[in-house]
């Protein structure tokens, strides 16, 4: 699997294009921006300021676009990484091992499963008077990390029991080795994918949870606090909410779009 | 949003076993295995509500300092109220003992009492309750027939252009969160370009939201939207493989009509793992109201789940926390018990 | 099965006639089946042989008009009973199907519906036509499924496919296409992967129900062996062409095609030990056949002219014809001169594996019940039994892959631990397992080179550059390039894979080889030429093996003793000749009794 074949898929080709706009959008936002992140350039809810107006104190919603992305885009990469490594890692390791470590973990799987990844959010958020960014990356991995453990069970199940695993174990490979240089290869494509569709829901969690208006710094730009603070006007002045939702829709857009493609060639290479 | 189940495959029990084992293997009486499945399968449930309580308490309680959290900036000027709250909250006794007296409430039916309100918390989130049940059943129940349809009309002719642009449109929406659907879907109907539709379901106190049904219909849009466009991607591509299966080929070759082969001979085969996904997206309905609710100011669950944990109204939040995770319990069970009913090979064979 | 068949030629108008037919992928402009031509008459079975890729399935389905997803019937003409099929509208052609011409899937367990019970799928082409009235039809469903053998009372009616065994779902199979009473039948390898004894009832419930209801049927399989047991023709098949075409008794006996020589050059005979050899070279898929005579890379007997043009069918005596342009140049085939002897002494003085009252479980179970044997150094001992008869399971306690098990195991006098990972390095070295499916046991993200050099390092055979010269010295010996060094194992065929797959094997420099069934997934060409290199390995490294495999006659070809194995129980044991010319078991006898073999022609000869 190399670089320009998955390019030759319409999907992953769109889907790269689009997250790799967006995300060079929120990496250099800040250079490029007309204002400052906390500069008031005008009166509220006005189309001062440039072309997308001013948000709820004055400051410039297109400026604020730019300066906003980078806390989605960095806590959201985070909160993906921690969650499928543990994910991958309790469920390669159920799947191989067996018996009572499969059992408890994926007992205590189900009982993760059982809350919704938004509620896991909320319990935490209700103990703590201010959140900080590393406490979303912990709560968004960790709630994804059940999810992503029992994908990667399903898949390493089917090797785990093919003929190839029982010629390895026979001759006396070592178990890492197998895990390794015999399972790992086989899983790379279905959890990148697994990954893909993981960092598509943790921007939809981190953006959500500034939208509920849990904000990790106050004040600052963030797409998705822009969402909680200026959505009492979203009939006055539509941008202060529109332009963070639309940039939030097309991020996750592209990033679905390389997940399914991915997808897609991880079910063809099992057959 | 959710992800594949494998619960029915569990269920019916993947055995890692050899051919040989397999003919040897001896049968129990499909009737006492199935009580014994049932039986297994509510005593995990019990099991996995019982961690979930232990969970919801300690993720509350132990995290932080409650009565801190509660107060908030209050905290150091007004000792008095810390003790009151500490005192309403049984802080001074260990945290084990206060599980169980939560627990024990809990059992007898009693939620607490909200710290911000002093209300009952049973009376305060009552109408709530049947408000969010209502919303996520006729999401429901608009989600189902939906998806059945799309699925099928895009499955009849895969690579058709139906079958494109409905793969394009639900691919591009299921990964959109939902709030960013709802609050597109308000600019679209609710303010310059349609101005069709109530952008909040704000309710004057004493009515029913179906009693106001238009203002029902945004958020009942946005988490159809959100929730959609995922079942019909897994049922389509479980309708074409099942097409795709040697049962199909036969049909086809002892020459049943196409309709025929596509409704009677493909369609209930995709029926079990159509359930176990739909029962993980009614799940996902009952946490993505949370948003949902709280955008449209619906008065449900979701919206006072919000307002509880900003005030860190911990015995709304707790009680809130295992109702949701109680029907997320709940509604996988019935899907599993489902599941085992229409799988004839699970059903007469348990013991296999 | 009936022998008293007739095998003349059946001079009566045909039911069925294909001529010139093409099915072909459009998109990618590549045949598929080129230019077949065939006739069935009434009461006729004729069986159409061929390996994988040959086209012959898609022959047999085009007969139906069907094609599967992708491909199509793009030329010559398809008559049946009356129906000019290419003609026809779909719902026409759907209104012959199963009425006209049936169909009878190759693997029925996966082709009858799940979801649906057997009462339901047999009554449900009935109720589509209105055949009769509702009683007629509940009466119809019972008297067939009584004619095939099975019960017909309501609690089996109302069972699932699932609650079947494989020869009761052959047999529904068989009583679902026979109840419209239909002309003429297309059966895809009805039979394969059935116990003999299933087999062979099977067979005869066919035979019988085809002469008794006059219908012409086209038998598609790649068993020779079945082929000569239930066939009044048969047509050959190779790269989407027929290539031979002749009675039973003309094709097993006078075979012409060089093609069809090599194909039974292949396949072992029950009651000599035959030698046997394989095909050079690979199937050509849909897209890189050779031009000219499509079997010219592979032929011993080609010339230039081959390469040039088409052959074209020569008739080399009344009802029997070829499309070779040396027919009347290569000297006549004779399968006297590659009988071989039979081990005749026991050579047992230098044992290295003995099995003592071996018992084996899976959980509750008790699947093998105190089996003993041992295993001298370059013996050949084969395992053979049906599904069920715990074979495999030996095997796998023999290679330490299970380890619920009593009793002993010794190699070179010490004991071995259950499991491979408890016994010494030398001991895993020394014993080494081939799988059945080369599919599975090659791990698809490796190359062959990493897959076997890994052994080479492991036990330090080897390591470095010389482990990767080793490497191409056993591909070498296993007669693949080293030009497959490079490549993962999915640009391999099946054969090419198994091949890998004992070269991992003989990395290891074993004294014993495990095979657990490995040619039965394989085509026939294929198994002949793996049986001929086990043979060489056998003798030019001085390996033992012990041979799981549920085919009778391969065991004459390959084994030098046999161990008759049922229900997990042994119940014969001996040299192979004495034991396949003279059993004296009950299940022995019972066994061989239903192995298909190519006798019938042979003794109507």
């Amino acid at each position: 699997m190399n670089l320009r074949s998955l390019l030759r898929d319409p999907k992953i080709l769109i889907g790269g294009l689009l997250t790799v706009l967006i995300i060079a959008l929120a990496v250099f936002g800040p250079f490029v921006a007309p204002h400052g992140e906390y500069e008031i350039v005008g009166r509220p809810y006005t189309n001062e300021g440039s072309f997308l107006g001013t948000d709820y104190i004055g400051q410039d919603v297109w400026s604020r676009v730019l300066y906003g992305g980078r806390s989605v885009l960095v806590i959201a990469l985070l909160a993906t990484l921690l969650g499928v490594a543990i994910g991958v890692l309790l469920g390669v390791l159920a799947a191989y091992v067996g018996g009572w470590l499969d059992e408890i973990v994926m007992r205590l799987n189900d009982v993760l499963l059982a809350f919704p990844q938004i509620l896991i959010a909320l319990l935490v958020l209700s103990s703590v008077d201010q959140p900080t960014w590393w406490m979303i990356v912990l709560i968004v991995g960790i709630s994804h990390a059940p999810r992503v453990a029992r994908m990667a069970r399903g898949v390493a199940l089917t090797y785990v029991t093919r003929d190839f695993v029982t010629a390895a174990e026979a001759i006396g490979e070592p178990r890492w080795r197998i895990l390794l240089a015999e399972l790992g290869p086989n899983l790379v494509v279905p959890l990148l994918a697994e990954a893909g569709l993981r960092l598509t829901y943790s921007i939809g969690m981190v953006a959500g949870i500034g939208f509920l208006g849990f904000a990790t710094d106050p004040g600052a730009a963030d797409w998705g606090q822009m969402t909680n603070e200026n959505r009492l006007a979203l009939l006055v002045q539509p941008w202060g909410v529109l332009a963070p939702v639309i940039i939030i829709a097309l991020f996750t857009i592209g990033t679905n779009l390389i997940a399914d493609g991915l997808g897609e060639r991880a079910a063809k290479g099992a057959a | 949003m959710t992800e594949p189940s494998n619960l029915a495959t569990s269920a019916v029990g993947e055995a890692r076993r050899h051919p040989d084992a397999v003919e040897a293997r001896t049968r129990r009486s499909p009737g006492k295995a199935w009580g014994l499945w049932v039986a297994r399968r509510l005593g995990l449930a019990v099991l996995t509500l019982w961690l979930v309580s232990v969970i919801v308490f300690w993720a509350t309680s132990a995290l932080g300092d409650p009565v801190r959290a509660i107060l908030g900036k209050d905290f150091a000027v007004s000792p008095a109220r810390v003790q009151l709250i500490r005192d309403a909250l049984h802080l001074d006794k260990p945290l084990v003992e206060r599980y169980f007296i939560w627990l024990g409430d809990l059992l007898s039916g009693n939620l607490g009492t909200s710290v911000t309100s002093n209300l009952p918390v049973a009376e305060l989130i009552g109408d709530r309750v049947v408000n969010s049940a209502f919303l996520v059943l006729v999401v429901a129940l608009v989600m189902i027939p939906l998806t059945l349809v799309l699925a099928l009309l895009s499955a009849r002719r895969p690579g058709g252009v139906l079958d494109n642009v409905i793969q394009g449109i639900t691919l591009a929406l299921a990964g959109v969160p939902e709030f960013v659907t709802g609050i597109l879907l308000v600019a679209l109907f609710s303010t310059s370009v349609f101005h069709l539709l109530p952008a909040v379901a704000v309710l004057p106190p004493g009515s029913a939201p179906w009693d106001r049904p238009a203002s029902l219909i945004l958020p009942m849009a946005t988490l159809v939207i959100s929730v959609t466009p995922y079942l019909v991607r897994i049922l389509r591509s479980n309708l074409l493989e099942s097409l795709g299966s040697d049962y199909v080929e036969l049909a086809r070759l002892k020459g049943i009509p196409e309709r025929r082969v596509l409704l009677r001979h493909a369609l209930p085969n995709t029926l079990v793992p159509a359930i176990q996904v739909t029962a993980l997206q009614l799940a996902w309905l009952v946490g993505g109201v949370v948003l949902i609710e709280y955008l449209f100011n619906y008065p449900g669950i979701g919206a006072t789940l919000v307002d509880a944990v900003r005030n860190s109204d911990f015995p709304v939040v707790q009680a809130l926390a295992m109702i949701i995770a109680g029907v997320y319990v709940l509604v996988n069970l019935v899907a599993d018990i489902l599941s085992i009913l229409l799988t004839p090979r699970a059903r007469t064979g348990m013991a296999a | 099965m009936s022998t008293e068949r007739t095998t003349a030629l059946h001079d009566g108008a045909p039911i069925a006639t294909v001529h010139g037919m093409q099915v072909s992928l459009p998109a990618r402009g590549v045949d598929v089946v080129d230019g077949v031509d065939l006739v069935l008459h009434p009461g006729e079975i004729v069986g159409l042989v061929g390996e994988s890729g040959s086209g012959k399935t898609t022959t047999g389905t085009a007969l139906l008009g069907y094609a599967r997803t992708g491909a199509e019937i793009t030329g010559g003409e398809i008559l049946v009973a009356g129906h000019d099929v290419r003609s026809l509208s779909p719902a026409e052609v759907r209104s012959i199907r199963g009425i006209e011409i049936g169909y009878v899937p190759q693997d029925p367990s996966s082709a009858l519906n799940p979801a649906i019970r057997i009462g339901r799928q047999l009554r449900e082409l009935l109720d589509l036509h209105d055949m009769g009235t509702p009683a007629e039809r509940d009466e119809g469903i019972r008297h067939i499924l009584d004619e095939v053998g099975l019960p017909n009372d309501d609690e089996f009616l109302r069972r699932y496919p699932h609650q079947l065994s494989g020869g009761q779902v052959q047999r529904v199979a068989l009583a679902m296409v026979f109840l419209p009473r239909p002309k003429v039948l297309v059966l895809d390898e009805p039979t394969t992967g059935l116990d003999v004894t299933t087999q062979s009832m099977v067979l005869s419930t066919l035979d019988s129900l085809c002469e008794r209801f006059d219908v012409a049927a086209l038998y598609v399989t790649h068993d020779l062996a079945v082929v000569a047991s239930i066939a009044d023709r048969v047509a050959v098949m190779y790269a989407g062409q027929l290539i031979e075409l002749g009675t039973a008794k003309q094709m097993f006996t006078r075979p012409q095609h060089p093609y069809t020589r090599a194909l039974l050059n292949a396949i072992p005979h029950l009651h000599e030990a035959f030698s046997l050899t394989g095909i050079p070279g690979r199937t050509p898929a849909p897209g890189n056949r050779p031009s000219g005579c499509r079997f010219h890379d592979r032929c011993p007997f080609a010339v230039d002219a081959c390469v040039q043009e088409e052959p074209p069918a020569v008739e080399t005596e009344p009802g029997h014809a070829a499309k070779c342009i040396r027919l009347h140049e290569i000297k006549p085939w004779d399968p006297t001169e590659r009988v071989g002897a039979d081990t005749t002494a026991d050579q047992r003085q230098d044992i290295i594996l003995e099995v003592a009252n071996l018992d084996v479980f899976y959980g509750r179970s008790h699947v093998v019940h105190d089996v003993s044997f041992d295993l001298a150094r370059q013996e050949v001992v084969a395992l053979v039994g049906e599904s069920g008869s715990g074979k495999t399971t030996i095997s796998r306690c023999l290679g330490g892959l299970h380890d619920e098990w009593e009793g002993s195991i010794r190699f070179g006098g010490d004991e071995l631990a259950k499991k491979a990972r408890r016994r010494t390095a030398e001991q895993r070295q020394h014993v080494q397992y081939i799988f059945q499916n080369p599919y599975l046991s090659l791990n698809p993200r490796r190359t062959v080179g990493q897959i076997l050099v890994r052994p080479l390092e492991l036990f330090g055979v080897a390591s470095g550059k010389a482990a990767r010269e080793r490497a191409a010295e056993l591909l070498d010996a296993v007669q693949l390039g080293e030009g497959v060094l490079s490549l993962r194992t999915n640009r391999l065929s099946g054969g090419e894979r198994q091949r890998v797959a004992i070269a991992r094997a003989l990395a290891a420099d074993p004294s014993i080889l495990i095979c657990d069934e490995i040619t039965s997934a394989l085509d026939v060409s294929i198994q002949g030429s793996i049986t001929e290199l086990l043979n060489r390995i056998k003798a030019e490294r001085g390996i033992s093996m012990v041979f799981v495999t549920h085919d009778l006659a391969l065991v004459r070809s390959i084994a030098d003793r046999v161990l008759v194995l049922q229900h997990g129980h042994l119940v014969e044991r001996g040299l192979v000749g004495d034991v396949l010319d003279h059993p004296q078991d009950d299940y022995t006898q019972d066994l061989l009794a239903h192995t298909p073999t190519l006798d019938r022609v042979e003794r109507s000869a």
